[in-house]
């Protein structure tokens, strides 16, 4: 064990610990904007009822969210100060631009939203989630902004020894960072729309509340509906961009090794862990892969043998990741499709909502699988073709690493535990009886 | 002259953290002193939680600009403050959660748990960040490639520690006078009666801070050299004597500005004699850190710059609208459990 794998892994337990609460915080907060929208227009008071159950669920989650957000920025400077200093011209505007532009209009009308019940007209209360849902989706745009160049480094120039920017639009506007925007926020909302439908098929089971978790439970099936088919037609495209910016990444995620016309995709592979190679590769589908990355079956893609052996990812990982990520896009398709049929007698289809409510972990696992893809399947690069990780550690005593590490894993677990104990408990308490005051 | 912009700029930024988190901490840091039953720590929770978190960002957003306008620095300054820092962080975790939290359960044991981590969560950072900014007024040891050659105890000499402590008093003073802002009855008066005592030792430490400086640090070069400067420790000393006149006269919103001001002005007296420097180096002079060899390319600071024209006034314009409308005194008991989720 050293400074640089302790890092690393202690970078892996920031970043997977603080994906599980954001993309709730993403999906949420929207939907809560629209709760407290239509309680304003219609003045009915179970969208208000509704507006303020979730609320209290999003609360919660928002506040270790935003917590671990903080030891993540601050942990490029500690544990990779190399990689800060090489790149901070390019990458650390970035982030000071989120944090201006958006972390602030979120996190000060969070407070506003939960605080402002009694202080503010419902028109300018719900205009306060609506900023809290804009801000903080807007803080995910310059976050990705800033993953998608260390994916795909564009408008920077090599200068006195470090990479410094050249072009800002070419930065923000890159392809690969708004694939990715879109990406990530789908997935985002395909989570929501779970967590809001498996919440609500716990209390329609029981039948509790039916009408409040009947109308709870659409709304999270629309969004998860609309984003899961999105996700699919998104991915698509995201992975053929990769073709021509991280070809070595391509390659890891169907497990090619050789470069070739027609290039086939296998219904089953499994890589070496010598990363040479697949041990098992049967049901030989001739040319996917060429049309899935080039929309031309006749095409080459490049393989991993064409590139030496200390530039290819973890092939293993990356590739199971990855298919395990496509199966559960796909299955999240199949269960957003037959929510659509029964959606107007849910109350009947209770094999379907139990299904629904055990489904709820499947999208947190999508997300971090994701991320495994895209950070494992980048390596050994830290900003793709530019800086290996191993460039862009701090020079820091591995003992202060293993101390921290040990400490983020114990405070993170209790954290976490705590925090989906919590939110379980309010769900399973129920609304609170709805009152028409505002 | 963009590298001194935005020194200037990055000395006001932790400033304005300091004045914000400031009260915040040192209200939680005082907590065992200043509340006595559930309805006061409940009252104490109520006071801050529309608006430590949006003071916390300034924390974030000084961050992002040290990395953001000064690279060199950020790298430095981070890993070599790598132990601090990460306690730093844990603590203002088990802070923030403890606001979130507290409410969710009615046991008293819960409760304790969460008080417990809001006292530590507040007092620990207050303590560090002075310690940590008094260490960089002073100087670290790094090498030439900015490579930190000292261990956690290097940091805890004399001067850091008065710095802490002075941080510490400064906050606590500072909460004490928001508390009195916000709330009425009892608790209201074991705040004053708290910002009174705090104040005498305050002074002191202030004192023994700057005289400190003279033989701890060089930060006094800058001042021979730019006498326009005095201003700034000037500024601390009118910013205590007034919050003390405004206490007494039961202004409070008086008192706690100016209390601000002397926070304040006690950050960019350090920052004011560092210049041009940012990480003096105590092993090499020629080692520091300074804004011109640790800042981004121009078109980076100029963006920045622009970034922070637009956006920073319009922080500042809607947080001012949320203390307005939220800075109200809080009737005995009315506690964040009778206002909004909480």
């Amino acid at each position: 064990m050293d400074t640089l794998l302790l890092s690393r892994l202690q970078f892996a337990v920031a970043t997977y610990f603080h994906f599980l609460f954001v993309p709730l915080t993403l999906g949420l907060s929207i939907l809560i904007a629209i709760m407290e929208t239509l309680y304003v227009r219609k003045k009915d008071p179970q969208y208000l009822q509704m507006a303020k159950f979730w609320g209290r669920i999003f609360l919660i989650n928002f506040v270790v969210g935003v917590v671990t957000g903080i030891t993540l920025e601050f942990q490029f400077g500690t544990n990779w100060a190399g990689y800060s200093k090489y790149v901070g011209d390019v990458f650390g505007s970035l982030l000071a631009i989120e944090a201006t532009a958006a972390f602030f209009l979120e996190s000060t009308f969070i407070a506003v939203w939960a605080f402002g019940w009694n202080r503010l007209s419902a028109k300018a209360h719900a205009l306060s989630i609506w900023l809290v849902a804009f801000a903080s989706n807007l803080s995910a745009l310059w976050i990705l902004i800033a993953n998608s160049w260390m994916q795909s480094p564009v408008g920077y120039v090599l200068r006195e020894g470090r990479a410094e920017l050249s072009n800002f639009l070419e930065v923000v506007t890159q392809k690969y960072a708004w694939l990715t925007i879109l990406h990530t926020l789908a997935a985002a909302y395909i989570l929501t729309g779970f967590f809001v439908m498996g919440a609500s098929a716990y209390h329609l089971l029981r039948r509790q509340n039916l009408g409040f978790f009947t109308k709870s439970f659409r709304m999270g099936l629309t969004m998860a509906l609309l984003f899961s088919f999105f996700e699919i037609v998104e991915g698509h495209l995201h992975g053929a961009d990769l073709a021509e910016k991280q070809p070595t990444k391509l390659a890891a995620l169907e497990a090619l090794w050789e470069t070739q016309p027609r290039a086939p995709i296998y219904i089953v592979a499994f890589p070496s862990p010598s990363n040479d190679g697949n041990i098992i590769q049967w049901g030989k589908i001739p040319s996917a892969m060429s049309l899935l990355a080039h929309h031309d079956p006749e095409k080459p893609v490049k393989g991993l043998l064409d590139f030496p052996k200390e530039d290819r990812p973890p092939v293993l990982l990356t590739f199971l990741s990855f298919r395990l990520m496509v199966i559960l896009g796909l299955i999240f398709c199949v269960l957003t499709l037959w929510g659509w049929i029964k959606r107007n007698r849910l109350n009947e289809s209770r094999f379907y909502l139990r299904v629904m409510m055990w489904a709820i972990p499947l999208p947190y696992l999508a997300c971090a699988l994701g991320w495994t893809v895209a950070e494992v399947g980048r390596q050994p690069w830290i900003v793709y073709g530019l800086m290996r990780t191993k460039d862009a550690v701090s020079p820091i005593a591995t003992s202060q690493v293993a101390v921290t590490l040990i400490a983020f894993i114990l405070l993170y677990t209790i954290l976490g535990i705590l925090a989906f104990w919590l939110m379980a408990k309010h769900i399973a308490r129920g609304p609170e009886p709805a009152q028409a005051k505002l | 002259m963009l590298e001194t912009i935005w020194f200037i700029l990055w000395g006001v930024l932790w400033a304005i953290y300091f004045i914000l988190d400031g009260f915040d901490l040192g209200l939680g840091s005082l907590m065992p002193f200043l509340a006595k039953t559930d309805d006061d720590r409940r009252t104490l929770y109520s006071a801050m939680a529309p608006f430590w978190d949006g003071n916390e960002v300034w924390l974030i957003t000084a961050g992002g600009v040290t990395f953001a306008a000064f690279p060199g620095t950020y790298a430095v300054m981070f890993s070599a403050l790598y132990t601090p820092l990460m306690i730093l962080l844990f603590a203002l975790i088990l802070r923030a959660v403890a606001f979130e939290f507290r409410e969710q359960i009615a046991s008293p044991s819960w409760k304790r748990l969460w008080d417990c981590c809001l006292f530590l969560g507040s007092l620990v950072p207050a303590l560090l960040l002075g310690v940590a900014f008094a260490n960089l007024f002073k100087g670290i040891p790094i090498d030439s490639q900015g490579t930190y050659k000292g261990t956690l105890f290097t940091l805890l000499n004399p001067y850091g520690l008065l710095g802490g402590i002075l941080f510490v008093l400064l906050f606590a003073h500072h909460g004490s006078l928001w508390l009195c802002i916000r709330t009425e009855g009892s608790i209201k008066e074991r705040g004053a009666l708290w910002a009174k005592r705090l104040w005498p030792l305050a002074v002191v430490f202030a004192a023994f801070f700057l005289l400190a400086s003279a033989w701890a640090t060089d930060l006094y070069a800058n001042y021979i050299k730019f006498p326009f400067l005095f201003i700034l420790p000037g500024l601390a000393v009118v910013g205590l004597v007034g919050s003390r006149l405004e206490a007494a006269r039961g202004n409070w919103w008086k008192a706690w500005g100016a209390s601000g001001i002397t926070i304040f002005a006690a950050t960019l007296f350090g920052v004011g004699g560092m210049y041009p420097r940012m990480i003096p180096s105590s092993l090499d002079p020629s080692f520091s850190l300074t804004i011109y060899n640790a800042s981004s390319s121009a078109l980076t600071l100029t963006i920045m710059l622009g970034v922070a024209l637009v956006f920073v006034p319009i922080v500042v314009f809607y947080q001012v609208w949320v203390y307005k409308v939220f800075a109200t005194r809080m009737r005995p008991n009315e506690g964040g459990v009778k206002e909004g989720l909480y």
